[in-house]
């Protein structure tokens, strides 16, 4: 159980949240022949779309409604229409997908009005999805801003309308935005082994993970169908992954009365069990024999990784749900999580096994990560990193200097697996080898206690 | 706002800038930005232009007043370079909350400051105004002027919220915030009739360093470069310096010119790319400071370091002549900075088979315009098939062009090539054009492109032949359909900004609009950036031709 405290600076230093908007633009990323465009000034897009191309290494389909100082003083109906044509005319997209920000939500724009206008205006684009979504920029942080648009996707493409005959094989899977796309293909890849046919909302996997596609639009490059976002209602179970989907699991089931069930991590031995254990059950099938074989490996991962893993002391900052899974995950390898660092409130702080969770940035993090043995956050602990001598693990998004961000896999018995020999190879590298003077008198460094042992004091 | 606005009109006055010059009174007064389409624009915001000026001073805070997202976006994304601190890579935001939205944000600013003066103890402070304070009224002004007498250390207030306009328009705000706050407000240890200043020049990827050695050689000092590697004292008491050159770019011409004003600094425009810009750039750097009293013989000097340096270069390039002689090269920058780098191309035995550059040839020009309209612009919009056309009907091997543009050539599985900011390799000076050529070089020929253009084994075709098919069949189409070919070339795209074709060019000529700025009154085409004024000139030209034998256009 930890402690949950918020920062007090007043001023943030090298921060690990980004803001609520991209979050939710992310999540539009997911949906098939989308545009998401932000609803504020164009500098808003540019900083967000920057960040995805770097970090994905993928045209980004993001727009803006280019709010002047005008325009957002008298408020924003002209642009948000003008955007809304501009789109249709160069992109042709199936959905446009608008987040708020800072400047639209500190004026007010009432964009649920102004779309009710352009719709009255423009019957030619009946066919076209429009979906907005609150996203202010200086409340909460990207994964909230994720959550609700998959919240608001449901909310509007799902009928509300409790079916009579729901498809067996059927399921939804909610993904939150700590899913990398090669996370979601290594779900899919799970859930399809059980003779399962799962919808992804929002699927990353068809539209970020690097396909040369036969034709480039301006749009996104795959990802699930407005029309299987309206038909996840005949769904016989809604898997959510992530405490993030919680809320749009709920909604889902408000509306179409399909059950679920929240997978609050995939990462480790325990949470695959249960999953793969509910996968079995809802389709009254044994588990099929590529899945015993990735646990028998995954158990001899945990076997031969155990030794590297015992004893170290590692600082994490990571948003709420990626936190807590791979805080777990690196507690049951033996390892203490010495330092934990987030972005947003979340039910599962508390659960993290650690003594504190901090609400706060990566300056809350370096100075909580002196003397551990890894620091695991994203590309901008690199500086941290290199004036604390302390090696970093990068997990999470941003990830702009390192090749293959989408595709890294740390879900499932496999991708867990991986990262054990991953995160293990980090530790064997840093073995020092000792010298006659090691162990004399005062640079004698004490055995490396057992984090679970209250009595002997950390080794630093 | 007030301030600000005539700040802004300040800037667009720029009696520096001979496009500017060339403006009527009140066109002058809507200034160079673009007027921005919404759905349709690209690029940052005031803010982003600011920050960028003013980051590379390494040893300042840079402390961003806003929500998350201005600073938590998009911190320590550049590539600007230090030789000392690096302070300025440390991201600092109020990262305001709903709070300080309803209440005011001016305390959290206030103990902010304090903060940083307590942890870091910088040189000074930069405090960048974003657009949600700018609405809610803090007073950044009077909070920067509190906190700099009360910690007794400049606290620089930068007035430039994202929602002012473009880039450019923030690179600007922030010249005029060290012009009022900064400049001049410190001496420099010593003067020397060999100080330059060098404004506009940010270091990315170490360029400046490309250059400073030959500069040490001769034994002129930068005093400040405004403001890649630069340190807040150095920028505080440039205004001791004899001479200036302004990096080619508008960018920060204001800074040039007022220091020209107040402190009879002079300055020239060069810039540092292309081995015949770089030794003229070092010639006007000798000449100005000669005029202003340093001993003649630096030109001697440097007319040796000069011929040493370029035959040097040409030397290193000459190697790689047999490598790539032949080789066609596409060279695409938005236009906003000119690339100077033909003649090493050349040099190197590449042939130009189009570009968008300023200096080139009017021969190229007339070719690339051909190929593809006015600018980069309009690549973005282009599927990889008409991509793949493009380049093969240019006969390119390789395309040079800025990073907006790099996915669409890479998944047209052609050779690419960064030229733009966030490049990371440096291109500056005599050194810069070998890497280039080299750089070339590599990526031309990497075994990569034979693999990745293979047919998989289950496709009877690849797809560059499947996308040549496709081209013919549509060409033959249109042949065959005089109809469809006219639509389709009335289709074309002409002003980027404003979303306007030939079509409606030609129409508004047709209804009597008879010179450019008749044309963009009735359609709206060139009102936006201007880039595409040459081409409705051309249009009109091409159209008072067809009247003149009285050809009808098609409707």
């Amino acid at each position: 159980m930890a402690r949950v405290i918020n920062s007090r600076k007043a001023c943030t230093v090298n921060p690990l949240k980004m803001s609520q908007p991209i979050g939710g633009a992310l999540a539009f990323m997911g949906v098939s022949g989308c545009m998401p465009v932000l609803h504020g000034s164009q500098g808003c897009t540019s900083f967000g779309l920057v960040l995805f191309v770097r970090h994905f290494r993928e045209a980004i389909p993001l727009q803006t409604t280019a709010m002047n100082e005008v325009a957002t003083i008298l408020g924003g109906l002209e642009n948000i229409e003008q955007a809304i044509l501009n789109i249709v005319k160069r992109a042709n997209p199936q959905l446009i997908g608008i987040c708020s920000t800072g400047v639209t939500e500190t004026k007010g724009d009432d964009v649920e009005g102004y779309l009710q206008l352009v719709r009255k205006r423009h019957p030619e684009l009946d066919d076209l999805g429009i979906v907005y979504v609150s996203t202010p920029d200086f409340k909460d942080a990207f994964q909230d801003g994720f959550a609700r648009t998959v919240t608001k996707l449901i909310q509007t493409f799902v009928p509300e309308d409790i079916p009579s005959r729901r498809a067996p094989q059927r399921v939804n899977v909610l993904a939150g935005c700590h899913l990398t796309p090669g996370d979601i293909d290594e779900l899919r890849d799970v859930i399809e082994g059980f003779g399962l046919e799962p919808t992804f909302l929002p699927d990353l996997s068809g539209s970020l993970d690097g396909h040369i596609p036969e034709d480039f639009t301006p749009t996104t490059l795959g990802g699930v169908t407005k029309q299987d976002i309206a038909a996840m209602g005949g769904a016989a179970w809604t898997i959510a992954i992530g405490e993030q989907m919680r809320g749009a699991a709920k909604t889902l089931e408000a509306r179409a009365g399909v059950p679920f069930e929240l997978f609050d991590r995939l990462t480790g031995l325990q949470p695959n069990d249960d999953f793969v254990g509910f996968l079995a059950r809802i389709n009254g099938r044994p588990v099929p024999l590529k899945f015993r074989r990735q646990r028998g490996q995954l158990v001899d991962a945990m076997l031969d990784g155990h030794f590297h893993f015992g004893g170290k002391r590692i600082a994490i900052g990571a948003e709420p749900d990626l936190l807590f899974g791979i805080s777990q995950w690196l507690t049951e390898m033996g390892a203490e999580v010495a330092a934990a660092v987030t972005t947003t409130a979340s039910p599962l702080l508390e659960k993290v096994m650690t003594e504190e969770v901090v609400v706060g940035d990566l300056e809350d993090l370096e100075t909580r990560a002196a003397g551990c043995d890894l620091i695991i956050t994203h590309s901008h602990g690199r500086q941290a990193s290199e004036r604390l001598g302390v090696q970093l693990y990068r997990m999470g998004l941003p990830m702009f200097d390192r090749l293959g961000a989408a595709h890294e896999t740390s879900i499932g018995y496999r991708g867990t697996r991986d990262l054990i020999f991953k995160i293990g190879n980090l530790f064997i590298a840093q073995t020092h080898e000792p010298t006659p003077d090691t162990w004399r008198g005062e640079s004698a460094a004490p055995g490396t206690p057992l984090a679970s042992d209250p009595d002997i004091p950390p080794a630093h | 706002m007030s301030t600000l606005s005539e700040k802004v009109q300040d800037v667009f006055n720029e009696p520096g800038c001979d496009k500017n010059t060339g403006k009527s009174e009140k066109e002058r007064k809507k200034g160079c930005t673009k007027q921005l389409a919404p759905g349709a624009a690209a690029g940052g915001c005031a803010f982003d232009g600011a920050k960028i000026a003013l980051q590379p001073i390494t040893d300042v805070a840079h402390l961003v007043h806003g929500p998350i997202a201005c600073e938590g976006n998009s911190w320590d994304n550049r590539g600007a370079k230090t030789s000392g601190s690096s302070l300025y890579r440390t991201g600092f935001t109020t990262d305001i909350s709903e709070n300080d939205v309803v209440f005011g944000g001016e305390k959290r600013l206030f103990r902010s400051i304090k903060e940083i003066i307590d942890k870091y103890d910088p040189p000074a402070v930069f405090v960048y105004q974003t657009c949600v304070p700018a609405m809610t009224g803090d007073d950044i002004e009077a909070v920067c002027k509190a906190a700099a007498a009360k910690f007794n250390k400049p606290v620089i207030p930068v007035i430039s919220p994202g929602f002012v306009g473009p880039k450019n328009l923030g690179n600007k705000l922030a010249g005029e915030a060290i012009l009022d706050h900064v400049i001049g407000t410190q001496e420099p240890e010593f003067t020397t009739p060999y100080d330059i200043n060098i404004i506009g020049e940010y270091n990315l990827a170490g360029e400046l360093w490309q250059v400073k050695p030959l500069l040490d050689e001769l034994g002129i000092r930068i005093l400040a470069c405004i403001s890649g590697d630069a340190k807040y004292h150095e920028v505080a008491s440039s205004h001791r310096a004899r001479a200036a050159m302004m990096v080619c770019s508008k960018a920060m011409i204001n800074v040039a010119r007022k220091m020209e004003e107040r402190y009879e600094i002079p300055f020239f425009e060069g810039s540092f790319y292309g081995i015949g810009d770089m030794s003229d750039s070092l010639r006007e750097i000798a000449r100005l400071l000669i005029e202003r009293g340093a001993a003649p013989e630096l030109m001697e000097r440097t007319e040796a370091v000069i011929g040493r340096e370029e035959a040097r270069a040409w030397a290193r390039i000459a190697p790689y002549r047999k490598r790539l002689i032949g080789k066609r090269v596409l060279l695409i920058t938005g236009g906003v900075k000119s690339w100077s780098v033909v003649a090493a191309l050349q040099e190197a035995g590449l042939e130009i088979a189009g570009t968008s550059v300023k200096k080139s040839t009017k021969e190229d020009k007339e070719k690339i315009k051909e190929l593809m309209g006015q600018d980069a612009h309009m690549i973005d919009d282009m599927t990889p098939r008409e991509m793949y056309k493009m380049l093969k009907e240019a006969r390119a091997d390789i395309m040079l062009s800025g990073g907006r543009s790099q996915f669409i050539a890479l998944k047209a599985k052609m050779p690419w090539l960064d030229i733009n900011q966030e490049r990371h390799h440096a291109y500056a000076g005599y050194e810069g054009m070998v890497e280039l050529v080299h750089e070339i070089d590599k990526a031309l020929h990497n075994p990569v492109w034979e693999q990745v253009r293979r047919a998989a084994p289950w496709e009877e075709k690849s797809w560059e032949e499947r996308a040549a098919e496709a081209i013919a069949t549509e060409a033959a189409a249109l042949a065959a359909d005089p109809v469809a070919a006219e639509a389709s070339r009335r289709d074309k795209q002409v002003c980027a900004c404003n979303l306007i074709s030939v079509g409606a060019i030609e129409d508004a000529i047709r209804d009597g609009a008879d010179n450019v700025a008749a044309v963009g009154k009735a359609t709206a085409a060139g009102a936006g950036c201007g880039g595409c004024q040459e081409r409705i000139a051309a249009i009109i030209e091409a159209a008072s031709a067809t009247r003149a034998v009285a050809a009808p256009q098609a409707a």
